[in-house]
């Protein structure tokens, strides 16, 4: 539900950018995002076909880049892909570990005409 | 002609600007602020509640309530002793951001106040994601809710500074596996402080209490 507020402001930073390229149309955004972002992307595309109605970015494709959640045991420093229920480091089944990916939710580029 | 231009900006950026405008507003106000988060029914309302009563003549306390519709909390939080207590409806919205806190935060005489409780909006997903700008953030798990929460809310889990366990009075009627709680709050937050209590009871309040005291004291 809080797609709507995100997709809000990925509207805003796209046209800030393409007004400032003095482009005429916004046609694709790039988008990367964590699996640890909490963020649905079928919900923001959702939002988006409505919001950017009337704008110039109307129809502009979203794209996601997904990025795989990834972890380091701050006790051994293995790096590891935590499993759905279990975050504890595999090799020492130490706690605490630093999330090094996963967390991402940037727009990375646009494309315009 | 189509060109790509490269801007790699975080998407809540605007929100997190917006939020350290707030932090400085508090900050040097000499306030001491938490952002009370949970699931709805968790107990924030209930915890501010009783709260309030133990701070007397020792704090001055602002509270800021955050729902979708209606004035019942900040009417709880008036009539239990708040010094100021102001409702924001967010009209559906699911979670607190920076802007609806920075108008909240027009409604005070921010010097007035030792310490400022934000209750969130009861949700366990979406608040995780937008800062306030408060000192602390703090997460109310509560017993009835099931022990495997820190499993399947992780963003909201290893964000807090605190959390508080509520209903511990129920631990003896619920299947609630302490052990295995702990241990996903400990893998995703292993420094995190944590109070277990009872609004009901009263039991473990002292301590929240105290911790609360200091951390104002402590706030220059």
């Amino acid at each position: 539900m809080h797609e709507l507020s995100v997709t809000e402001s990925l509207l805003k930073i796209a046209l800030q950018h393409a007004e400032k390229a003095n482009a005429k149309r916004v046609t694709d955004l790039h988008i990367v995002m964590g699996d640890l972002a909490t963020m649905v992307d079928d919900s923001i595309q959702f939002y988006w076909d409505i919001i950017a109605k009337k704008t110039i970015a109307e129809g502009a494709r979203l794209h996601f880049r997904r990025v795989p959640a990834e972890l380091q045991c701050m006790t051994c420093f293995e790096k590891y892909s935590p499993k759905r229920d279990e975050l504890i480091c595999p090799q020492c089944g130490g706690v605490g570990a630093k999330i090094i990916a996963g967390e991402e939710f940037a727009l990375e580029s646009i494309d315009v005409d | 002609m189509p060109q790509n231009i490269p801007i790699v900006e975080n998407i809540l950026n605007a929100n997190d600007r917006l939020a350290e405008e707030n932090f400085t507003r508090i900050e040097s106000a000499g306030v001491f602020s938490i952002n009370l988060m949970a699931s709805p029914g968790a107990g924030k309302t209930s915890l501010i509640e009783q709260t309030l009563p133990l701070l007397k003549d020792k704090l001055r306390v602002a509270v800021i309530d955050g729902d979708i519709a209606t004035s019942i909390d900040a009417d709880r939080a008036a009539k239990a002793g708040a010094q100021a207590a102001i409702q924001i409806n967010t009209g559906g919205d699911c979670h607190l951001d920076a802007v609806m806190l920075r108008g909240a935060l027009e409604k005070l005489e921010m010097d007035q106040f030792d310490l400022l409780i934000v209750e969130n909006v009861g949700n366990l997903v979406c608040p995780a994601s937008f800062k306030l700008g408060t000192h602390k953030s703090i997460l109310i798990a509560s017993v009835p809710e099931g022990d495997d929460k820190p499993y399947k809310y992780p963003g909201m889990y290893r964000g807090v500074d605190a959390l508080v366990i509520n209903k511990i009075d129920l631990l003896p009627y619920v299947p609630f596996r302490m052990d295995y709680f702990e241990r996903g709050v400990q893998v995703l937050n292993p420094n995190v402080k944590t109070f277990p209590l009872s609004c009901r009871t009263g039991e473990g309040l002292d301590v929240w209490v105290e911790w609360l005291i200091q951390s104002v004291m402590r706030n220059p």
